[in-house]
């Protein structure tokens, strides 16, 4: 009867409260209300607060003329963002993530997750959460710890209870090219050409051409017939930067962002003026804040120095889901909504962000597109077409490596990475992250390249190397990998929301039962929507094909 | 795309037509294609995730989505084959890998029956913890166990009906399904339209009636009794009692309906239905103050059979017209019966009393409207349909809260928005449709005309006006001009409490945009100033020229589900059928040929107006039909006073309503479902309803109550039925001279006006001028009146009143229905939590609420939609009558009183 009167008090649902309101107001302040800010405006209270209250959810949703549901569903379905229920008691103030990526576990994440729960406890209480997270991009720096923006590498006990304690939460900004330095090397003199008109678009776009650039977010499709597919569609177009990278394994991204930023933009201002688009969208990873900080803080120069008049440059965080990595949830994100990939067709080009044609391209893609029109076509080639190579695991040197297309893995361990790490012998590499497979040593000379791993059911995708030894376990590399699968999955298609949830429970079991599995896998890569799904079933199948005495 | 696509499936050569798809190509031509998430219905945007439908495309790497796919020239598509076949069968596999059939609430939902259609029985995989279900809700049970995560529910709640509760949170393994913020489903903001429960594919939302109810053995095609839209309805009945209703397709809804419609029939099975004829105890005699009980009629009446109350109430009303004349006479007729129904009760009225007292509350709603679309274009219907709004560059909602009052027809505003149409909503109160609204215009109570004169004026004075079109469908606009050029955005903002940049940009807006269309409701008619309000609207659509083409026009929400109806077919004191006046001799002549007798050549008197005759000692007498002006006249004391005080009083009615407790004969009859008719919604579309169980107990049609009546009276009437009826009424109406009974018993629906049989109908009208004299619009300038009672220092109050959501008219009927009682159980005065805290109340105490009238109290609910300053009053219920407190005043032209407005005071009870 109580719980009637009051529902009677009230018209249906949840009322908001007033002064959340007015908060709310003053916390959004002049920024518009649209619906794409959606997730900028989560990350808004997330770190105002240290979570999202119903209370609070529900004044921005009134907001910004939402229904209560539809920031309900976003909020939930990004891990950045602490969602609370009705009455949930908030989370601790501080969290500490400890990455959970195959290089940090291999690094000993495990014992350091086990070991701080135990020290932060003792030495903080209850005002501290020590939680897992897939990777965060710092694989060459295994194990990595992150507190609020603040990522430590080679993490300990005692350094992550230190900056725990200390309340060392700010990103380290590393030293970068910043714009002058990057101009007083000659940078975006391509782009003033073009500006200027000494270059025309048809030039680039054969250059492009030429030089037979693929894209290196993973799909490795050729770069000028993608930006090609925009020439004859309506105005206006949008280019979306993906700078979400978060194949584990892959920090390729991070490592040109850190260094060298000025390489991306004007890779991203010249397909701009290329494709006459008046909209950049660069979709950050939530996981690298300090590069959050530098392309703030570069972003605006480029306008001063009349370098971006012909553009708008949007800057978006990410919130912490890595199908949104995939171009299409990709868009889905940008617009404020659920990371949900789309059905193709219609295909960016046609139908993209907000419905424009859409032109979307990884972060290394523009920094080599930027390369090449500076330096020509001929370079490339002759360079081999290089570039980066993430490599992680039991190696000497981890890290970013720039190598030639094609180069093998036993190439990358002993030209690049200083050799296997000490007392560890090689016994197999994911050539492409989390979802291209596993291959055994003995496949240790195959090409890494587009379309030559893939009669083997890998892939080179990304170029995250990650290399295995004898001490490691492949299936419970498998078991992890999906793991993070089915943690990743938006869930919007059968067989990879139930699929990878069930294919856990199967490789749960003492011994597996390989047909069902293998029908599961053939149903995943031939029925999900999208390349998560497609191809979370292969390392499973490489660690039965390639290491049955592992798995049996 | 407009051309065909030729290709082939399993070899076999199909051709789709431009715009379909693979699945939907091949289902046209009889090959099955498996499918969960799409294949409801045509008005579900395909969605792909369920993965149930994939086909193999020669060339492709990966299997696609047959059901969102588009075909190609010359694609060679693989339904059959190993590699699609197994994945689907996976597909299957995986979605009922949580649950059993065995253990299903819907055994023989469409997800059981798909299952067994593609040959899986069972899963392979290891089970999954089960949710718990949620029964809060009192009409849908949510049972997330049977969810196959296919999205249908979250496509109805946002875009068919968007209303925006249901959505998937969480991501991966852990979607699920939510209601607003995880909330249980009765506690969030759903408001039970149950378009999820139509189009769950597994049982997982299930109507509770479904699971406790019994097995339908059959199904009838009819309509929802409730408002104007006039949804089309699957009753579906067990052992003659209704245990379910569903969303038809009719041109109105396409299957759509609101909570009233999909939860809220079961009022018929109620047990204080009225089985047998009552007539007033002699030792019960009527009294004003009356105490209601609803429920107990033998408290007043005795039980009489049909022979005896039928003489009875006869014998009344012929000796009070034998003894005082016609003038002594008067009959209401309802807005809920079928046009045959009403066409009878003005017949009778006119025929058997002598008199054209005869009326209906068309009176209390639309007759301002009525008014002043006769005056100025000709027509008192709606020019476009609602569903126009599909058609439409802008919308203005004006006076009008549709997601409460006409819940299905605002899913097609809201659908407009979402297709990008600019909607501008002016109301006082905020609404269903604010969230949705690019403007929202809270202006102040009853300052529509310095609000809609401001509009008017910006647009003349910017040159926004359509030139042409008044030149060829417009007189008066010289004068129009110079009435409205003092009325500056400036000047009239401080009146009306919009700031005038912004009535500058919705005159704009309006005025430039390719097609604007105008919906209003009881908040523009039910003022002293309703027909000058309405006269505002058509201005602004003539001058503008946003009338005559698809996606403009003026649109008057209808209430009741025949208002329209009973209007068109003369329940109205100053005209005949098709709104022929009673005064024009020729008419006169051509009804007294056709009804055989000498007819009363003065028009009659109104709702407002019989009460106070029969306090002026001159109407002594009535026959009242399925209404309840107990309820719902304005001063209801003073209307109650007025029945207690008439010497013979014959209600008929399926309830003792609160106005039968007044009557000296009470004849039961049948409700809604129980009988046939047709019915014509808001849209001018006349429709079947057909009889879908009997009548209870002795509980006759109301065809037949009439027509005993009148043999009675000495009238020699021989009706069949309603077909028979409905015959005389088309001989005599050009409106419907198209439509047959038989046409609309096959076809269901036909708009009217339509000439010839083989016509479709006329949706939209007046491309070509108005049906006046001149075959022009007429502009006719209003000036700002004030509301009749504005506040003081006594009365410190604004009162306003309505319906809500769930509860209809005077909710004699509502009230009865289960779902809809559980959902809004008992009396509320919405109040300005900023008021409630001034007046020290705590949201869910108990009110006084006064006026010069009456007083009522009641709960207080805080909601913000309300302005501070202000109550708002729905007239639907008996314990606090909202009406005991309306101003009475009515509008000079429409004779409509001013019930959305009077000074009030509120106290803490």
């Amino acid at each position: 009867m109580k719980k009637n009167n009051q529902r009677l008090a009230h018209p249906k649902g949840r009322q908001v409260d007033p002064q959340t309101l007015e908060e709310i107001r003053h916390l959004l302040g002049d920024r518009p209300r649209n619906r794409d800010l959606l997730i900028e405006y989560l990350h808004l209270l997330q770190d105002t607060f240290g979570h999202i209250s119903p209370t609070y959810l529900a004044a921005l949703a009134d907001e910004m003329a939402l229904s209560q549901v539809e920031v309900y569903e976003v909020a939930t379905f990004y891990a950045h963002f602490d969602t609370l229920a009705e009455g949930d008691t908030p989370p601790p103030p501080l969290t500490v993530r400890i990455c959970d990526g195959p290089s940090c576990e291999m690094a000993g994440a495990k014992d350091l997750h086990k070991e701080l729960i135990a020290t932060l406890k003792d030495a903080m209480g209850d005002r501290v959460r020590v939680v897992p997270v897939p990777c965060v991009g710092a694989c060459d720096t295994a194990p990595a710890a992150v507190i609020g923006e603040n990522r430590i590498g080679n993490a300990s006990v005692g350094q992550v209870t230190l900056d725990a304690q200390k309340g060392n939460l700010e990103p380290t900004i590393p030293s970068y090219t910043q714009l002058d330095a990057y101009q007083a090397n000659g940078g975006y003199r391509t782009l003033q050409g073009c500006l200027s008109g000494e270059r025309s678009r048809d030039d680039i776009l054969k250059t492009l051409e030429t030089s037979g650039l693929r894209g290196l977010g993973g799909a490795g499709f050729p770069v000028a017939t993608k930006w090609r597919f925009l020439v004859d569609k309506p105005k206006p177009r949008v280019i979306a930067v993906n700078a979400d990278e978060g194949e584990p394994g892959t920090f390729k991204d991070r490592h040109i962002l850190e260094t060298n930023p000025h390489r991306m933009l004007e890779g991203a201002l010249l397909a701009a003026w290329t494709l006459d688009v008046q909209d950049i969208y660069i979709y950050l990873r939530d996981e690298y804040p300090h590069i959050h900080d530098i392309l703030l803080w570069e972003i605006p120069k480029l306008a001063e120095a009349g370098l971006s008049d012909h553009s708008n440059i949007h800057l978006r965080r990410g919130a912490g889901s890595y199908v949104c990595g995939e171009e299409t949830a990709l868009l889905e994100s940008l617009e404020g909504k659920r990371g949900l990939p789309r059905i193709r067709p219609p295909f960016p080009a046609e139908v993209g962000l907000f419905g424009r044609p859409t032109l979307i391209n990884n972060v290394e893609t523009l920094y080599w597109t930027t390369e090449i029109l500076d330096k020509g076509a001929d370079w490339y080639q002759n360079a081999g077409r290089p570039h980066f190579y993430s490599v992680s695991g039991r190696v000497k040197e981890p890290g970013v490596k720039l190598a030639p297309a094609g180069i093998t893995v036993n190439e990358l361990i002993q030209n690049h990475a200083g050799g296997m790490s000490d007392g560890h012998r090689f016994k197999g590499y994911m050539p492409g992250g989390a979802s291209g497979g596993i291959l055994p040593a003995s496949k240790g000379d195959l090409p890494l390249d587009f379309g030559k791993l893939e009669e083997y059911g890998c892939f080179v995708g990304s170029a995250a190397v990650i290399i295995l030894s004898d001490q490691d376990d492949i299936r419970e590399t498998a078991q992890g990998l999906n793991r993070f699968f089915e943690h990743e999955s938006c869930g919007q298609c059968t067989p990879c929301r139930v699929g990878t949830e069930k294919m856990a429970t199967l490789l749960a079991a003492d011994k597996w039962d390989l047909d069902l599995i293998e029908e599961l896998s053939q149903a995943m890569r031939d029925a999900s929507i999208c390349g998560l799904g497609q191809a979370a079933p292969n390392p499973i199948s490489c660690a039965i094909k390639f290491f049955p005495e592992d798995v049996q | 795309m407009t051309e065909t696509v030729k290709f082939t499936i399993d070899g076999q050569e199909i051709e789709a037509l431009p715009g379909e798809t693979i699945r939907r190509a091949a289902t046209r031509l009889g090959i099955f294609i498996p499918n969960m998430c799409s294949g409801l219905n045509k008005y579900y945007r395909p969605d792909g995730n369920c993965r149930m439908c994939m086909v193999d495309i020669e060339g492709e790497r990966v299997l696609s989505a047959s059901c969102r796919r588009m075909p190609t020239p010359g694609m060679k598509v693989n339904l059959s084959g190993e590699r699609p076949e197994k994945a689907r069968k996976m597909v299957m596999e995986l979605l009922i890998s949580d649950q059993a059939r065995e253990d299903a609430l819907d055994p023989d939902s469409r997800l059981w029956k798909m299952a067994e259609k593609v040959g899986v029985d069972k899963s392979r995989f290891p089970a999954d913890a089960r949710p718990v279900p949620d029964v809060s809700h009192p009409a849908i049970a949510v049972n997330l166990e049977a969810c196959i995560h296919c999205n249908n529910c979250v496509r109805a709640c946002r875009e068919i009906q968007a209303n925006d509760v249901i959505g998937m949170a969480n991501r991966g393994s852990k979607s699920q399904i939510v209601f607003d913020f995880g909330d249980p489903m009765g506690q969030s903001t759903c408001v039970g339209c149950g378009e999820c429960v139509q189009a769950c594919p597994t049982g997982a939302l299930l109507a509770k009636s479904q699971i406790e109810g019994k097995i339908p053995d059959k199904q009838v095609q009819s309509l929802c009794p409730y408002c104007g839209v006039g949804c089309q309805v699957t009753y579906h009945v067990a052992e003659g009692k209704i245990v379910r209703t569903q969303g038809h397709d009719g041109p109105a809804n396409l299957n759509r309906l609101c909570v009233k419609g999909r939860f809220g029939t079961d009022y018929v099975h109620h047990p204080h239905r009225l089985t047998t004829p009552l007539i007033r105890r002699d030792d019960a005699p009527k009294n004003a103050n009356v105490e209601f009980d609803g429920g107990n009629p033998l408290k007043y009446f005795r039980e009489a059979s049909w022979d005896e109350a039928l003489a009875f109430a006869a014998r009344g009303l012929k000796d009070i017209l034998e003894r005082d004349g016609s003038k002594a006479m008067a009959g209401f007729g309802s807005a809920k019966g079928s046009n045959e129904e009403a066409y009878l009760v003005q017949k009778m009225v006119r025929t058997g009393f002598g008199t054209n007292n005869v009326d209906h509350c068309t009176r209390l709603c639309h007759a301002s409207s009525v008014a002043a679309l006769m005056e100025g274009i000709g027509s008192g219907a709606v020019t476009a349909p609602f569903t126009d709004a599909d058609k439409a560059d802008v919308i203005i909602v004006i006076g009008s809260r549709p997601a409460q009052n006409h819940p299905v027809a605002a899913t097609f505003i809201k659908n407009a928005t979402r297709r990008g149409a600019k909607l501008i909503v002016m109301d006082p109160r905020g609404q269903g449709l604010t969230r949705h609204a690019d403007h929202m215009l809270q202006f102040k109570p009853g300052m529509d005309v310095a609000l809609l004169n401001a509009i008017l004026h910006v647009i003349i004075e910017e040159g926004l006006t359509n030139e042409a079109y008044i030149e060829k469908f417009a007189d008066g606009f010289e004068d129009l001009k110079q009435a409205v050029k003092g009325c500056t955005p400036e000047r009239m903002s401080e009146a009306c409490g919009i700031d005038p940049e912004t009535i500058r940009t919705v005159a704009r807006t309006y005025a430039k945009a390719d097609k604007s269309i105008i919906y209003w409701g009881m908040g523009i008619s039910q003022h002293v100033h309703g027909t000058d309000n309405v006269r505002c609207l058509i201005a602004m659509a003539l001058i503008s020229g946003q009338i005559g083409r698809p996606g403009t026009g003026l649109h008057p929400l209808r209430g009741q589900n025949n208002v329209q109806g009973a209007s068109d077919v003369g329940l109205i004191p100053m005209v005949y059928p098709d709104y022929k006046p009673v005064t024009s001799v020729e008419t006169r002549e051509r009804y007294e040929k056709a009804w055989g007798m000498k007819l009363d050549p003065e028009p009659g008197l109104t709702v407002v107006e019989i009460v106070h005759a029969i306090h002026d000692d001159i109407i002594k007498s009535m026959y009242i039909m399925g209404e309840n002006p107990a309820m719902s006249d304005p001063d209801a004391g003073h209307a109650r006073a007025a029945l207690a005080k008439l010497e013979h009083l014959v209600v008929q009615d399926i309830f003792l309503t609160e106005t039968a407790h007044y009557a000296d004969v009470v004849l039961p009859a049948s409700a809604f479902p129980e009988k046939s008719g047709t019915f014509t919604n808001s849209n001018r579309q006349v429709q079947m309803a057909r009889q879908v169980i009997d009548p209870p107990g002795d509980a006759r049609q109301d065809w037949w109550i009439i027509q005993e009546i009148a043999r009675r009276l000495g009238l020699d009437w021989n009706y069949n039925g309603p077909a028979d009826i409905y015959a005389e009424m088309r001989s005599l109406m050009d409106s419907i001279k198209g439509i047959s009974w038989e046409r609309l018993e096959n076809e269901g629906c036909v708009t009217y006006p339509c000439a010839n049989e083989d016509e479709p109908g006329k949706p939209v009208l007046f491309g070509e001028g108005f049906p006046t004299a001149s075959g022009k619009g007429k502009l006719v300038p209003a000036d700002v009146v004030p509301p009749d009672e504005l506040p003081d220092e006594d009365y410190p109050f604004v009162l306003t009143t309505g319906r809500m959501l769930e509860h209809w008219h005077t909710g004699a009927m509502t009230r009865r229905a289960g779902v809809l009682s559980a959902l809004e159980p008992e009396a509320v005065a919405s109040l300005n939590p900023r008021t409630l805290e001034r007046m020290d109340c705590l949201p869910g105490d108990r009110i006084t609420v006064s006026s010069r009238r009456g007083t009522v109290t009641l709960k207080a609910r805080a909601d913000r939609d309300v302005p501070d300053g202000m109550t708002f009053i729905p007239f639907c219920f008996m314990e606090a009558a909202a009406n005991l407190l309306t101003n009475p005043k009515l509008d000079p032209y429409g004779k409509i009183p001013e019930l959305k407005y009077c000074a009030v005071r509120v106290e803490k009870a």
